[in-house]
């Protein structure tokens, strides 16, 4: 057996379902008002062999399950107002990613990785922030890097204070890669850790305690062990006061996802993707609800439409990419009545919990697309139905095609696509940025912005005319247009477009998951390809060999 | 100094004598009076040392103890014996000599003079393996101090106490590296070391074995064969450390550890040899009734010390071991006397492992397997043991024998952890594992407390333990070793 394996070439395909009573490395335990996620990583139930998940550290599939509760928590447990986040091992919270695990990896994976990872410590924050739903880390031992990172996206840490168990990020002094979900941002920027002590705290490989770590910010409180349980539940019982999620009504049960996979195409009940793997894109299309909002969507559960187009497009972000690297453009249509959809729209943006958990999971799942590598192209034409939170879809998008009238060929009695900006799309489904997909669009011009109507039918022209679509183009030019621009798009470097389109879609101010996934992935994923990192002898690939790594010295 | 011809001497005390100077506060052969910051360092951290000892330590008042001071470092100055107030001890700092010309002898460094200070790229790995070592000396102090109150005899007493000063003065050791070579953080490691107390359920020491309380002594004895036997070949790794003042100081340290083997060995030995006396002489092995401790409950023991023993070398494949190595901070055993390019790069070796129910070898990087080259090196040295007592259940004319239990058995940390093992080394599903026959029960610990009466008497021997042949350091085995403070005699 060799320790360091060659990174391979063709990484397993992923499936992202699982339930909690399949999970393998977390426990949800639920009592009233406060649920606990606890910890305990079976070692031999790594996602793909060739390492040990030893002292409770992770990789894809722990991250799974951990994804996986905490959506549960949201839409099946209303009543849970406070979650605790700790872990099962003896005096030992988490050691992070698996280091074996990124060694092993290809850089997609480990970058893959990373984006899902810091997606769902986003996602803890989002439940905290919106939800009513505070995160609690007790930290029952040591937190080092990734573990220490899932804290911080808590509200509140506490650490066992024992005189030995430490918070640490030591991916800079014993790896030569940096904290990968978001660990030196969150440290600055979340904790306010002044930046002196934010460098001499990610280069200790030991990490800091007790007192030290609550003076400097790093954790809130450091507890005895015999205190430790009690003032968790104190702390959880503060959450549970200050909560405004409801008390006394049923949750929505996310039961299993009907989904259809073949070679050519992944298909759900509201969202089918074709895959042209010569052309190396994916054609993705929304279908719109075949009926209006219905009086109580909650029990409708996963049939609600607007929950089950996000659950399946969520998914269908994943699976694609995960497992579908090569398929470098997507491309967004829609089918469907836009009046119904508008309807649908309006009915979301009603008060009730459940609701407003829908509209923030088809926020986050927006948000997945917009830090997705892959080009994305909205095309609108006759029969689509881009309004309200379905036309966040076009300007997630890095360009829009409208047709300008009808494809007189197929359908010239078809009527033009419209397109419809409401409420929802001025502040409902904000980016990372902090910012709706319109205010990005129209940064620093205010007032081609105001001048959008709202609630208006939009043709071709309008829209154009309004720089709500690149281009409207009549069906002469369109189909040309369209292919060369994909076939184009395909034959420029998937590098060169994965950075470009990173950062035009990310306009103004910065916030922490704008650095997250900008800043610090950027360097990571940079530092990740340097020899010092992965290389032979780089200090990833030396890891757990016993060596250390050989730096070539010269600062870039 | 008496030489048990079943042990062996200590090793012999090599190079030539250094002064200490007794005028300072703390004993020294490190120049301490040269170095004011240190000293004061120190000097307020004495005080503090102290009063944990006064908290912590023994709990049996005594006014003297006939204890082994270490006066000086070379040839016959290390082994200076004389009845003193414990809290009088003087415990302090040695230093094996140093020798000039001492090179690195593995790793990448091999060959580069040995560091006289902490390299900045290894300080937190050396701070780490001092502190982690430095954390089981006061533990077993801790583990220890209410032994006295059932010493089977006033002989075995100050073997105790000769142990505990000695492992105070241990963490001494580690302490005066910490001040001397670390910084703020090492003197903050320092203190922690004081603060963190064996079975505590708040601040627990760093490694699970050492909050386990020492409950009887034959706990003890079993306790310093083994564990201590462990803190041996840490101590003996150490020794080859290219951190030249961490070498010399577990260098001189091994020498104290000599005697601590000692108690070990001749405390299971002379347990036995009461054993098969009394299985001889009422021909059954159900001697609970005659005062003694059956065989099959001494194995018991045997049987959860070692395997407890065993897990604190930790996994066998190990990065840190491997880093440890490769950079210099830690050696092999005897590393001087292995025959390899000391680089261990390419290099393989077998561990065993459990697959598909049965244990198997499997092909291994030898650099990331080098906590089971040491654990390798010290079931070997444990086995000699067992070998010597079995001589004594020979000659008694006893059948039964004692064995070493297998590597895999009883293990949480490791290959085999999640895997039960018999003592024989058979893979049992979970129906097939039988605590109760293979580690000590609640009714064997009941039966040997019940046996744990002091003997105070110079001279006599409680029911369960043969005398040992002879004394320390030449005097009788009757000889006033310890005087009793006037209320432990009430």
């Amino acid at each position: 057996m060799s320790v360091v394996t060659t990174p391979s070439t063709s990484d397993p395909a992923v499936d992202f379902d699982t339930a909690p009573d399949r999970y393998r490395h977390w426990r949800l335990a639920v009592d009233g008002p406060v649920a606990t996620l606890t910890l305990t990583v079976d070692p031999a139930g790594g996602i793909v062999p060739g390492y040990e998940l030893k002292m409770n550290s992770y990789d894809l599939g722990v991250d799974i399950e951990l994804y996986d509760a905490v959506q549960r928590l949201r839409f099946e447990h209303p009543g849970v107002k406070a979650v605790v986040i700790t872990g099962g091992l003896e005096r030992m919270f988490c050691a992070g990613a698996n280091i074996r695990m990124l060694a092993q990896s290809s850089h997609a994976w480990k970058v893959n990785f990373c984006k899902f990872t810091n997606e769902t410590r986003n996602g803890i924050e989002d439940a905290s922030e919106h939800s009513g739903q505070v995160y609690l880390a007790a930290l029952n031992g040591a937190a080092a890097g990734g573990g220490y990172e899932l804290a911080l996206a808590c509200e509140t840490i506490v650490l066992v204070d024992d005189g030995s168990s430490a918070v640490s990020l030591p991916e800079v002094p014993l790896l030569g890669v940096l904290p990968g979900t978001g660990g030196l941002t969150r440290v600055v920027d979340k904790r306010l850790v002044r930046r002196d002590r934010a460098d001499v705290f990610a280069t200790k490989t030991e990490g800091i305690r007790g007192e030290t770590a609550v003076r400097w910010g790093l954790v809130d409180e450091a507890v005895p062990r015999g205190r430790f349980d009690e003032r968790i539940a104190a702390l959880a019982a503060d959450a549970v006061a200050r909560s405004s999620r409801p008390d006394g009504v049923a949750g929505v049960r996310l039961t299993p996802l009907r989904r259809e996979v073949t070679a050519d195409a992944i298909t759900y009940p509201h969202v089918r993707a074709t895959i042209d793997r010569t052309a190396r894109r994916v054609d993705i299309t929304v279908a719109g609800p075949a009926e209006g909002p219905p009086d109580d969507p909650g029990a409708q559960g996963v049939d609600y439409w607007p929950l089950a187009v996000t659950r399946a497009l969520d998914d269908l972000i994943l699976r694609l990419r995960t497992n579908e690297p090569e398929l470098g453009t997507w491309v967004f249509r829609t089918r469907g009545d836009l009046d119904t959809v508008l309807a649908h729209d309006a009915a979301l943006g009603g008060d009730g919990w459940f609701a407003g958990e829908v509209r923030h999971y088809w926020k986050r799942t927006l948000k997945r697309l917009d830090v997705t590598s892959r080009s994305l192209v909205a095309v609108v034409d006759p029969g689509s139905c881009f309004g309200g939170l379905l036309a966040e879809l076009l300007w997630a998008a890095d360009r829009q095609y409208m047709l300008d009238g009808v494809y007189e060929d197929v359908d010239a009695d078809a009527e033009p696509a419209d397109v419809v900006v409401t409420e929802a799309n001025l502040g409902t489904y904000r980016m990372g940025n902090g910012l709706s997909r319109l205010e990005s669009r129209f940064w620093g011009h205010p007032e081609l912005l105001a001048a959008v109507p709202v609630g208006e039918r939009l043709d071709a022209r309008a829209a154009e005319e309004l720089g709500l679509v690149t281009m409207a183009l009549d069906d002469i030019d369109f189909d040309d247009e369209l292919r060369i621009a994909l076939e184009e798009r395909a034959s420029l470097s998937p590098d060169a477009l994965t950075g470009m389109e990173a950062s035009n879609r990310f306009v103004g101010p910065e916030t922490v998951e704008t650095k997250v996934f900008g800043r610090l992935t950027a360097w990571q994923n940079w530092i990740f390809v340097r020899p010092n990192a992965s290389g032979p002898d780089g200090a990833l690939r030396r890891f757990g060999t016993g060596q250390r790594a050989d730096f070539d010295p010269k600062r870039v | 100094m008496a030489t048990d011809p079943r042990t062996g001497p200590a090793p012999a005390p090599t190079g030539p004598l250094s002064a200490i100077d007794y005028s300072e506060r703390i004993p020294n052969n490190v120049n301490l009076a040269g170095d004011r910051r240190l000293q004061r360092a120190l000097e307020s951290w004495q005080p503090k040392f102290l009063d944990w000892w006064k908290t912590l330590g023994p709990a049996l008042p005594t006014q003297d103890v006939y204890l082994r001071t270490a006066i000086a470092v070379g040839r016959d100055g290390w082994a200076h014996f004389d009845h003193v107030p414990m809290t009088e001890y003087r415990w302090g700092i040695f230093l094996a000599e140093r020798d000039p010309d001492r090179t690195i002898a593995f790793g990448t460094h091999q060959g580069e003079p040995a560091w006289q200070e902490v390299p900045g790229e290894y300080r937190a790995e050396l701070q780490r393996l001092i502190v982690i070592q430095g954390d089981t000396e006061p533990a077993s102090v801790e583990q220890q101090r209410v032994l006295g109150m059932t010493a089977p005899s006033i002989y075995d007493l100050r073997n105790l106490f000769q142990v505990n000063v000695e492992e105070g003065r241990h963490l001494w050791a580690m302490v005066y590296l910490l001040h001397a070579y670390f910084g703020r953080e090492g003197r903050e490691e320092a203190e922690q070391l004081l603060k963190r107390n064996s079975g505590d359920f708040d601040n627990p020491r760093i490694l699970g074995a050492f909050n386990e309380a020492t409950t009887d002594w034959l706990s003890f004895f079993m306790f310093t064969y083994f564990t201590d036997r462990d803190g041996k070949y840490q101590l003996g790794t150490l020794k080859e450390s290219g951190f030249d003042p961490l070498a010399r100081t577990c260098e001189f340290m091994l020498k104290e550890e000599a005697h601590h083997m000692f108690v070990g060995t001749t405390g299971v030995q002379r347990t036995v040899e009461r054993t098969a006396e009394l299985m001889a002489t009422h021909g059954t092995d159900d001697i609970w009734r005659y005062g003694g401790i059956p065989l099959g409950v001494i194995q018991r023991y045997l049987n959860f010390h070692y395997s407890v023993s065993l897990d604190l070398f930790g996994s066998e494949q190990s990065t840190n071991a491997g880093n440890y190595y490769t950079s210099g901070l830690k050696g092999r055993w005897q590393e001087d006397r292995r025959r390899d390019d000391h680089v261990l790069i390419g290099q393989n070796r077998d561990m065993n492992v459990v697959r598909d129910g049965r244990i198997v070898p499997q092909e291994v990087p030898l650099l990331s397997a080098l906590n089971l080259d040491l654990r390798d090196a010290y079931i070997n040295d444990c086995s000699h043991g067992v070998k010597r007592w079995n001589k004594a259940l020979e000659s008694a004319g006893v059948d039964a024998r004692l064995m070493l239990p297998h590597e895999g058995f009883n293990r949480r940390v490791g290959a085999y952890s999640r895997h039960h093992i018999s003592p024989t080394g058979e893979v049992l599903a979970e129906s097939g594992w039988d605590a109760a026959r293979w580690l000590p029960t609640e009714d064997d610990r009941r039966g040997v407390a019940a046996l744990m009466k002091p003997e105070y008497e110079y001279g006599k021997f409680a029911s369960w333990i043969a005398p040992p042949p002879f004394g320390i350091n030449d005097q009788p085995v009757e000889f006033d070793y310890v005087h009793l403070a006037e209320e432990s005699l009430a």
